[in-house]
């Protein structure tokens, strides 16, 4: 298989994560979209990695547990919060979520 | 090597879609989870074994699970009540992203690139090229991070019990 087949899954799965945290208005079905797109990014850090010049750099690996550590922080504080407003609000539909101070 | 790659494709991105059409947040989730994996696939098949792992046991071990709990914490399960029409606008954006994307792919010069050669990552060079190389300062840095978030969520997330009135 040569780079453009990880880069279209890449860019396919990107814009499913996009399309969902756009239309949905469930706030955990907006950060499982969020998520999506993350990976599809961690994707393309392999897929260059891998087909790049200087594969035994390990660059491309280092930057992705990187971002998987990063993710995994994002996806504990975003639940936090979304918990948090649920407290609030009795809700999580975004759309019902429309008060900066109540 | 071609059907691999066919079949971890079709896989991953049917159950990313399918993660996000669900009316039941709970499939949701666990679609997400097989999308998970699925990149998990692709990762030991590209050769990063330590990544494939590493993504099963972050994102399928923590992070599905703590999708799972948040659902069932706030009773998001409720499936939408009521219907709402196909939301287009959203659904034209993220078409017009993905075309924008496959058409700088499919003109880039690298888009035939093959692989130059053969490299095992061994888990021990890893090892030393994060904690003795130039990636030490970032690895604290992403320890300090990790601390952070999780007393953070923790606090944030922390019910607030009414104070006793005796």
């Amino acid at each position: 298989m040569s780079l453009q087949h990880y880069l279209i899954v890449s860019a396919l799965l990107f814009a499913v994560g996009l399309g969902g945290a756009l239309t949905r208005r469930n706030a955990i079905l907006v950060l499982i979209g969020v998520e999506l797109m993350l990976n599809a990014a961690n994707l393309n850090f392999i897929a260059f990695w891998r087909y790049g010049p200087n594969p035994e750099l390990f660059t491309g690996i280092i930057f992705v547990i990187f971002s998987i550590a990063i993710a995994a922080a994002e996806a504990a504080v975003g639940l936090a919060l979304i918990i948090a407003v649920y407290r609030h609000y009795r809700t999580v539909r975004l759309d019902r979520i429309d008060s900066l101070k109540g | 090597m071609d059907l691999a790659f066919w079949i971890t494709a079709g896989w991953t991105v049917a159950a990313a879609g399918a993660a996000l059409s669900f009316r039941n947040p709970v499939h949701c989730a666990l679609c997400l989870a097989l999308a998970f994996a699925g990149l998990a696939a692709f990762y030991l098949e590209l050769g990063a074994e330590f990544v494939g792992f590493a993504q099963i046991l972050v994102y399928i071990g923590a992070v599905a699970i703590l999708i799972v709990f948040a659902i069932l914490l706030t009773r998001a399960s409720e499936v939408d009540e009521e219907p709402r029409a196909f939301p287009w606008a959203g659904v034209a954006v993220a078409a017009i992203v993905f075309i924008t994307f496959a058409g700088a792919i499919r003109s880039s010069a690298l888009a035939d690139r093959m692989p130059a050669r053969e490299v095992k990552p061994v888990v021990k060079q890893l090892g030393m090229q994060m904690f003795q190389g130039s990636y030490l300062l970032a690895l604290e840095v992403a320890g300090l991070l990790l601390t952070a978030a999780l007393i953070g969520a923790a606090v944030i997330a922390l019910q607030e019990y009414p104070k006793r009135q005796d």
